[in-house]
C-alpha cells in the first residue's frame, strides 16, 4: 500500500506518461494536451469572428474528456493519495526560494507565497498568474504544442520540428527561472 | 465514441502527473535550475518508451481500436513558429510551474489560483488565434 501514498519514481512515471500517450495513438488520436485550449475557444462561438477557432469542436470532444479525466485525477490523487513526506526538493533549491521570498514545501504540492488563496488579495500575483497563464495560451499555440505535444509525442516520433520546439522551451525556461523570476518576485 | 476509454486514460495521466510530483511548481524549479534529475528522468524514459512504442506500430503496421492503420500526424509546416513559440511557453511554464496538462490537474486538485492560470491561457490562447497571420511561421 505504500506506493499508493509515496511519491512515484521517475523511471515508473516516465513509462506510464508515455503509455497514455500510446494508448492514445492506439485510439487512433494523438496525445497533446494544449489544442483542448483552442477548442475551449472555440466553443464558445467566437469561431464566427476568429478564423482560426472555425472549425468542428465537437471531433475534439475526445480530448475534453482526456481533460476530464485528468481533472478527476488530480482531485483523487490529491485528496486520497498522498502523504506529508511528499514533495522533497534539493536542499539548495530550498534556500534559494527561501531568498526570492517562497515557503519551502514541506511536502506540499504547491507554494503558498503563489498558489495558496490568499494571493487572491494581491494584484501583483493575481497578474503573475495571468501573464503565465497567457504566455502558455500564446506560445503553444504559436508553436503548435507543448510539453504533451511536442517533447513525449513529438520526440517519441522523431520529429526535427519538436527539438526545435522543446529547445524553445527550456531557453525560455532557463531565461524566465534563472534571470526574470528573481526579478518579478522582488518588484 | 467510447467515452470511458478516454476519461480513463486522462484519469491515469492526472495521477501520474500528481503522484510523479511533475505538476509540481517546485519540480519545474529545481529542474531548470539543474538541482534534481527527477524531471530529466521523467521526461527521457517517457520518450524512450514512446519512440520504441511507434517503433513497433510502424514496423508491424499495427493497426488502431478501429482497425484503421495508424497515421502519425506531422507537425505543420514552419521553423520560427518552433522556436519563438517555444521561448514563450518556457517563459510561462518557469514562472508557473505548469504546462497545459497540468493546468487542469491542478485544478482538480483543488488549487483554485490555478483557475487564473487556465483564464491566462485562453486568453493566449485567443491572442494567438487574432495576431496569427502577422506572425512569421
Amino acid at each position: 500500500m505504500e506506493i499508493i501514498f509515496q511519491t512515484w519514481t521517475w523511471y515508473v512515471s516516465g513509462f506510464l506518461i508515455g503509455m497514455v500517450m500510446l494508448s492514445l495513438v492506439y485510439f487512433g488520436k494523438s496525445f497533446g494536451m494544449s489544442s483542448n485550449l483552442s477548442t475551449l475557444c472555440s466553443m464558445t462561438g467566437i469561431g464566427k469572428r476568429v478564423a482560426f477557432f472555425n472549425f468542428d469542436w465537437q471531433a475534439q470532444r475526445w480530448n475534453l474528456l482526456v481533460v476530464l479525466g485528468a481533472v478527476l485525477g488530480g482531485f483523487v490523487a490529491a485528496h486520497f493519495m498522498s502523504d506529508a513526506s511528499n514533495v522533497s526538493i534539493n536542499p539548495k533549491t530550498i534556500a534559494q526560494l527561501a531568498q526570492m521570498g517562497i515557503d519551502a514545501p514541506n511536502g506540499k504540492l504547491m507554494p503558498d507565497a503563489l498558489f495558496g488563496n490568499a494571493i487572491f488579495e494581491s494584484p501583483k500575483m493575481i497578474l503573475i498568474l495571468i501573464i503565465g497563464g497567457v504566455l502558455i495560451g500564446f506560445g503553444t499555440r504559436y508553436a503548435s504544442g507543448c510539453t504533451s505535444g511536442h517533447a513525449i509525442s513529438g520526440l517519441s516520433n522523431l520529429q526535427i520540428k519538436s527539438l526545435k520546439a522543446v529547445i524553445g522551451f527550456f531557453i525560455g525556461g532557463l531565461l524566465m527561472s534563472h534571470f526574470l523570476l528573481p526579478l518579478i518576485l522582488k518588484l | 465514441m467510447n467515452v470511458l476509454k478516454y476519461l480513463f486514460v486522462g484519469f491515469v495521466f492526472g495521477i501520474v502527473l500528481t503522484k510523479s510530483e511533475a505538476v509540481s511548481w517546485y519540480r519545474i524549479y529545481e529542474m531548470f535550475q539543474f538541482q534534481s534529475f527527477h524531471m530529466y528522468g521523467i521526461i527521457m524514459v517517457a520518450v524512450v518508451t514512446g519512440v520504441i512504442g511507434i517503433q513497433i506500430i510502424k514496423r508491424n503496421n499495427i493497426k488502431d481500436s478501429k482497425g484503421l492503420p495508424i497515421e502519425i500526424q506531422e507537425k505543420e509546416p514552419g521553423s520560427a513558429r518552433f522556436w519563438i513559440g517555444g521561448i514563450f511557453f518556457g517563459l510561462g511554464w518557469a514562472l508557473v510551474g505548469s504546462c497545459p496538462g497540468p493546468i487542469f490537474i491542478l485544478i482538480g486538485a483543488g488549487f483554485l489560483p490555478v483557475l487564473l492560470v487556465l483564464f491566462g491561457a485562453l486568453l493566449g490562447t485567443f491572442i494567438y488565434g487574432i495576431v496569427k497571420d502577422k506572425l512569421p511561421h
